[in-house]
């Protein structure tokens, strides 16, 4: 195990506000998608409930990143039913867009704007999606960005920030949306074991305010500390789920056995 | 013998000055003139080429001749003033002519009118150009084409007037139309109600108007346009239209929706495949017979149309490779926040891809101006056409280097300037690496 999941494993976690509701979040069932003739995702049902840390792994290929881009509509599906907050994904564009601005997402590489400041980036979506005035929408976006501990890079250009940073003004720019769902895909795998930890922390931090999140990442720590449920996938099909626990601990698939020993066993 | 000896400084050493050859002038010589013997044989022979063209030039050049009536006359001049036989420039048809280079045949007691022109447009264009889109300024930018039309024109207040009406009309239905009618009917109705406008409303209006309360100033004719006048108001016209066409041109090719993809395609290759010259001729020629009857269409104003579509072609094509070259991650963080596609397009991936294509985009500029020379085979006295009308008196029959210096030096220092600008752009827009 890295260092970064040991860091983050030291951490205590304050559970009073991780609290799994009744409410559907989430429902994702019979979903298919190919790219082409490539069966990408095959009979993806999937419900997420409200205040829910999922951890989704598995090995490269299996289609982890596909499934949770489909949610917010990055990736169309072509067959199934995906519901987020109430509403259906169609190819309505007003749906998709409404959908879009009610989940966060993190990309493994940022994907900040690097023509504007940090600010720019985080006020952009709330004032011409949410129509938020400037002035608030920069109140909002300082205390976002205070809370991921960079108020002081709020003038900057993402070029001049570390990994680290960048990947936490990220996560600021998403929640200046308000949204009431996080997707993360592989946020740390592009950053060096120190960046990772901030990273990791500030992901904790969400989770014990309560946010329901969907994290594809190999960072086992982080799943066995906050998940509430670890998902394996394995060739475009949710081939194993159960709490962490017992998830790393007494694995019932072969596969999940043998990715587990792989990631875990060194 | 023992490499490991134990080393330890006692004390720290003074910075010294640098040996007194590898300073300055002398440093700087050998490293960039004389590193080798090649290098220093190829400076060797290059100062002797520039000194052999100087050498015949600027005797040349500054022992000209600014008084004369006609070239016969700075001959004899000449043959006085250097009795040994030497040539000499003779600039004095500059000083006779260049009204005619700058202004063609436009009245010189009306110089003022292209002149207030040039200094409106600059102050309209330059708080765009140095510090990005002030919207204040909008309506004064908005309002500069038709008084910079009308100027140059005459004539009577009332067509430009009307004519710009038409876009109010546009920008009313866009901005009322689009709630109760849905976003396609409004972009179709804002494109034909103005046109429809224009084409059938327009001309009756005006004269009406006129007719009702006439104001105006004394109308120039397009005939007697020429020179750089002539090229500054074909050029500057074709840069401001082709770019906000070439960037849709490059969006609709992009674009996911199979008609407005195919027409870009089709209009890009079709525009591009063909010389402007062919293009040129189509508009003194052909474009009247399309025009519904009674529409007469102005020369100019057919050529300004003809070489921005030209333009506006290659700008797609420019901003097109500034689009692919931006990462698959913009447009997904875009959409990941719910931008919706003009949003995303205007916001996020616009301002990077023309960053990335401002070289390619001024190129395009450039050529555009010096395109506007071929103007004249179609008739209109651009500078060459007015250097051919000046040799065909005979005062300046025979005359050709002073012309062409004079007028490749004034392109020059126009196309030079929009290159210093594009780069000085290119450094303000510089936000560190990616
Ligand atoms: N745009 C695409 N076109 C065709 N095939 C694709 C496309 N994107 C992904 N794939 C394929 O779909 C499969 C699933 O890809 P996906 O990115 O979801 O995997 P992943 O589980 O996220 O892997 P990794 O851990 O490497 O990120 C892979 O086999 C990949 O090659
Ligand atoms: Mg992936």
């Amino acid at each position: 195990m890295t260092d970064a999941q040991s860091i983050a494993e030291n951490r205590q976690i304050d559970r009073s506000h991780m609290k799994v509701s009744d409410e559907v979040a989430i429902d994702i069932s019979g979903m298919n998608k190919w790219y082409g003739t490539f069966h990408v995702l095959k009979d993806i049902d999937l419900t997420v409930y409200r205040g829910e840390r999922i951890v989704i792994c598995g090995p490269s290929g299996s289609g982890k990143s596909t499934l949770i881009r489909c949610i917010n509509a990055l990736e169309e599906h072509q067959q199934g039913k995906i519901v987020v907050d109430g509403t259906e994904l169609s190819n309505d564009l007003k749906n998709i867009d409404k959908i879009r601005s009610e989940v966060g997402m993190c990309f493994q590489h940022f994907n900040l704007f690097p023509h504007l400041t940090i600010l720019e980036n985080c006020t952009l979506a709330p004032i011409w999606v949410r129509k938020t005035p400037k002035r608030e929408a920069e109140e909002t976006a300082m205390h976002f960005l205070h809370k991921v501990k960079i108020p002081e890079q709020a003038d900057k250009y993402p070029g001049q920030l570390s990994g680290g940073q960048q990947q936490r003004v990220a996560i600021a720019r998403s929640l200046c949306m308000r949204p009431r769902i996080m997707l993360f895909d592989e946020p740390t795998s592009a950053l060096d074991p120190e960046m990772i930890k901030e990273v990791l922390d500030t992901m904790i931090e969400l989770a014990e305010e309560g946010m329901t999140m969907l994290c594809v990442t190999h960072e086992m720590g982080f799943a066995r500390q906050v998940a509430n449920r670890v998902i394996f996938m394995d060739a475009g099909q949710i081939v194993e789920q159960n709490e962490p626990e017992p998830f790393f601990t007494n694995p019932q698939s072969e596969r999940t056995k043998l990715f587990l020993s792989q990631i875990l066993g060194h | 013998m023992n490499h490991s000896q134990p080393f330890v400084r006692t004390q720290m050493l003074e910075a010294k000055e640098p040996p007194l050859a590898e300073k300055g002038v002398v440093k700087w010589m050998r490293e960039n003139l004389f590193s080798s013997w090649l290098n220093a044989f190829l400076t060797i022979v290059s100062i002797l080429l520039i000194y052999w063209v100087l050498d015949h030039l600027l005797p040349w050049m500054l022992g000209g001749i600014w008084n004369a009536d006609s070239l016969s006359q700075c001959r004899e001049i000449r043959d006085s003033l250097y009795p040994d036989g030497r040539d000499v420039a003779c600039w004095a048809v500059l000083s006779d002519r260049w009204h005619q280079l700058l202004f063609g045949f436009y009245p010189p007691e009306l110089y003022w009118r292209p002149i207030l022109t040039l200094v409106m447009f600059g102050a309209a264009i330059s708080p765009i150009l140095f510090n990005g889109v002030p919207r204040k300024l909008f309506i004064l930018t908005a309002i500069a084409p038709f008084a910079a039309f009308w100027l140059l024109w005459g004539g009577s207040v009332w067509m430009p007037v009307v004519v710009a009406l038409g876009f109010v009309i546009g920008w009313a239905v866009m901005k009322f139309a689009s709630m109760p009618l849905g976003s396609l009917v409004a972009t179709i109705l804002t494109i034909l109600l103005p046109v429809a406008y224009w084409l059938f409303l327009a001309g009756p209006l005006a004269g009406a108007l006129d007719a009702a309360v006439p104001v105006g100033i004394e109308a120039v004719q397009t005939d007697d346009f020429g020179g750089f006048m002539l090229a500054l108001v074909i050029g500057v016209s074709g840069i401001v239209l082709s770019l906000p066409l070439g960037i849709v041109l490059a969006l609709g090719r992009q674009s996911d929706l199979f008609i407005i993809n195919k027409c870009s395609v089709a209009f890009i290759e079709i525009i591009r495949g063909v010389p402007l010259i062919v293009w040129l001729f189509t508009a003194s020629l052909l474009l009247n017979y399309f025009l519904p009857p009674g529409v007469q269409f102005d020369i100019m104003l057919r050529v300004i149309i003809m070489v921005t579509l030209f333009s506006s072609a290659y700008i797609a094509e420019v901003v097109r490779g500034g689009l692919a070259a931006l990462p698959r991650g913009q447009y997904e963080g875009a959409d990941s926040l719910g931008l919706n596609y003009w949003q995303s397009m205007q916001l996020i991936i616009l301002p990077q891809a023309l960053k990335i294509s401002i070289p390619g985009i001024v190129s395009t500029f450039i050529g555009l101006f010096k395109d506007t020379t071929l103007v004249v085979f179609i008739g209109l006295l651009d500078p060459i056409g007015l250097s051919n009308s000046i040799r065909a008196s005979t005062d300046w029959n025979g005359i050709y280097w002073e012309l062409f210096i004079f007028i490749g030096l004034c392109f020059w220092i126009f196309c030079f300037s929009m290159s210093r600008y594009s780069q000085w752009l290119e450094r303000k827009l510089h936000t560190g690496h990616r």
